[in-house]
């Protein structure tokens, strides 16, 4: 009878055990899965996008490359420029109105309230309720039959016709930025929170015997201590508040005459039922400049501060 | 500067009372250690006359005007606190000056004024710096000139060395007695370390649960402690209680101790009979051949002095000798109390 011969010689196992005990071979095959998604799934879905943008596909027809004709084309297009203006307005507007509400609500949670923690959940809600369900209520809430706004507002004889939401740009502009802040507040206000709780009670104390009135506390104290965590969160704010899809879609569609077409939506429009894959892809990827803009601000102009910097915590 | 007064002052949080009812009179000029155990109330006490603590009860003075409702700013005091709050995105420079911005100084008085103060601490040097740059005696030291530049009626500290190593802790004691004599402004001072009140008042605050103890001098204080409490916290080592019971002897009364040695009473209105905690402070036990029956646990030499851990009818007792001993565990040795003070067991009150 002869013996099965070993899947591996001696000499192989040892080989396989030396590789395994290898530290940078070793990283490399545990960082394997993770890249793995994010390759597949970030980096080549990106790369594939800032692609099409350098091409005319369209839906069924693969596409030549066209250098930068897609972005010459939005240059000139109204449509384009006015998703461009729509973008940055509804994104400045939000995201300001964001960051004062939701420092103004961490601000009033931090104090010693009753039912705190009651409230603060609460405070969190429509930040967990899914996009596409709380836009759809805004849509019945700004219906232009049903609005039950425009019905209080009757009843409290402020108004004598019902008020179109979402028919008019400008009022739709600004009904989509308000649906958008309603949804965006608990966020801003509950890191701002998180950031409140660590600065130390001492420091107001040492302030007001130093003379600090309460709105002096706030901005020599509260304020600077409080601006690495604005940071983060205001790009993190502004960079969801750019790329938003989900609100105008269900909402408006982009419409009236293309008043709240975002950038996003109007990519998704063109590139999907409009079939103009190159096109959409190159909308899409003009976002970038913008986005990194935002992330480059915050990291140099607030982030880093000369006072975090340096010296241990003895 | 100014005198502090406070006048039956209490604190209650809800249904709680945490501090009962406080006489304390500060001289104008003093320094004035408020010292006890965690939890006795001393913390609260000096936040009320900061003004970041509203009083229940009594009334506050500092120079002589009842400030019960003044603001902590208009009081006219400084304060240290435990972990320094020092604005850690401001320079050392604009934290000793921030009092000053908030009153609209000009800069050059401002300059003026901290580098008085940054002289007399040593920190010219650290002007330019964040507080995260700086080592915890450095800004230990901020945080005083913080205080000075404001010259204030009244320094308040609380607990500002406990943050610190130990031998910084000693150094900066030191310093902080040194800048009191300097500066002779009033101030009080918060801590749960004897030695730190010991060394550092001129008068001492003992308190315990919410109530003072005894007001007096360091050595008024070591020397004629009013109750078992302030005899057991004021002193280190701390000092060791035996039981014992006064006996007529002769024309006067006597301590015996539990194993039938007798001491000398110290001068009492106690009657015969009665039993008693005789206090021996551990300096004040010496090794002879007369003395209560003691047993050896341990024996630490320091240097200068030994301390001598024993057992004496089941109770720990230490002694510090100046004379080297080879004692071994479990050795049977004598000590004698050369000075007593007697307790009563139930109240604790000095007889």
């Amino acid at each position: 009878m002869r013996r099965a011969a070993p899947l591996l010689k001696p000499q192989d196992t040892d080989a396989v055990r030396r590789l395994l005990e290898n530290r940078n071979f070793l990283g490399f095959i545990f960082m394997l899965p993770g890249s793995v998604l994010l390759l597949l799934f970030l980096t080549y879905p990106l790369g594939l996008g800032t692609w099409l943008g350098f091409t005319d596909t369209k839906v069924g027809r693969a596409g030549q490359f066209v250098g930068l004709d897609n972005y010459q084309f939005l240059l000139g297009d109204a449509v384009a420029r006015l998703s461009l203006f729509n973008t940055l307005f509804y994104t400045i507007v939000a995201s300001s109105v964001k960051f004062a509400l939701g420092l103004w609500l961490a601000i009033l949670l931090n104090q010693n309230i009753p039912f705190k923690s009651a409230i603060r959940a609460v405070v969190l809600l429509p930040f967990i309720v899914p996009t596409a369900l709380s836009a759809i209520a805004f849509w019945w809430i700004y219906d232009a039959q049903f609005s039950v706004v425009s019905w209080a507002l009757m009843k409290m004889g402020l108004i004598h016709s019902y008020i179109d939401f979402l028919g008019d740009p400008w009022m739709a502009r600004m009904s989509t930025i308000i649906a958008n802040i309603w949804r965006g507040v608990p966020f801003v206000a509950i890191c701002l929170l998180a950031g409140l709780q660590t600065i130390p009670p001492s420091l107001y104390e040492a302030a007001s015997i130093d003379g600090a009135k309460p709105s002096q506390q706030f901005w020599y104290v509260t304020l600077p201590l409080l601006t690495p965590i604005i940071a983060v969160v205001m790009t993190f704010s502004v960079l969801f508040t750019f790329t938003d899809f989900q609100l105008i879609y269900v909402l408006t569609r982009g419409g009236p005459l293309n008043a709240t077409h975002l950038m996003a939506t109007l990519s998704f429009q063109r590139a999907i039922p409009g079939g103009a894959l190159g096109e959409g892809a190159a909308l899409a990827t003009a976002m970038i400049p913008f986005l990194l803009a935002a992330i480059l601000f915050s990291y140099f102009g607030l982030q880093r501060r000369a006072w975090q910097q340096g010296g241990s915590d003895k | 500067m100014a005198a502090v007064t406070l006048k039956g002052v209490f604190k209650s949080f809800g249904s709680t009372r945490v501090v009962h009812g406080v006489d304390i009179h500060i001289e104008d000029g003093e320094f004035c250690v408020l010292v006890g155990p965690s939890g006795c109330g001393k913390s609260t006490l000096l936040r009320m006359i900061a003004g970041l603590e509203e009083i229940s009860g009594g009334d506050i003075e500092i120079g002589g005007r009842v400030v019960n409702k003044v603001p902590p700013k208009e009081r006219d005091i400084a304060m240290v606190f435990q972990n320094y709050a020092l604005y850690p995105h401001m320079t050392v420079f604009d934290n000793m000056a921030f009092s000053m911005k908030l009153a609209g100084e000009s800069r050059e008085k401002m300059r003026q004024r901290v580098e008085v103060a940054a002289n007399i601490l040593g920190l010219m040097e650290y002007l330019e710096r964040y507080p995260r740059q700086l080592s915890g005696g450095q800004r230990q030291r901020v945080a005083m000139g913080r205080a000075i530049v404001r010259n204030p009626q009244v320094f308040l500290f609380d607990e500002p060395l406990s943050n610190l190593d130990a031998k910084l802790r000693v150094q900066m004691r030191t310093e902080i007695k040194e800048l009191h004599q300097r500066l002779t402004t009033t101030s009080i001072y918060v801590t749960h370390d004897q030695i730190e009140a010991m060394t550092m008042a001129d008068k001492i605050v003992v308190m315990n649960a919410g109530k003072t103890e005894q007001i007096g001098s360091p050595l008024e204080l070591y020397d004629n402690p009013a109750n078992l409490f302030v005899a057991g916290f004021i002193g280190s080592p701390a000092m060791n209680f035996l039981k014992g019971k006064l006996v007529r002897n002769g024309g006067g009364l006597q301590v015996q101790m539990a194993d039938g040695l007798l001491l000398p009473a110290p001068g009492t209105a106690a009657q015969e009979g009665r039993e008693v905690v005789v206090g021996v402070r551990p300096e004040h036990l010496l090794v002879r051949s007369d003395g209560v029956h003691a047993e050896v646990v341990v024996v630490e030499p320091t240097g200068a002095d030994t301390q001598i851990f024993c057992k004496v009818g089941g109770t720990d007792i230490t002694a510090v000798v100046r004379e080297r001993h080879q004692f071994k565990p479990g050795e049977a040795i004598k000590l004698y109390p050369e000075l007593t003070f007697l307790f009563d067991p139930s109240s604790g009150t000095r007889l």
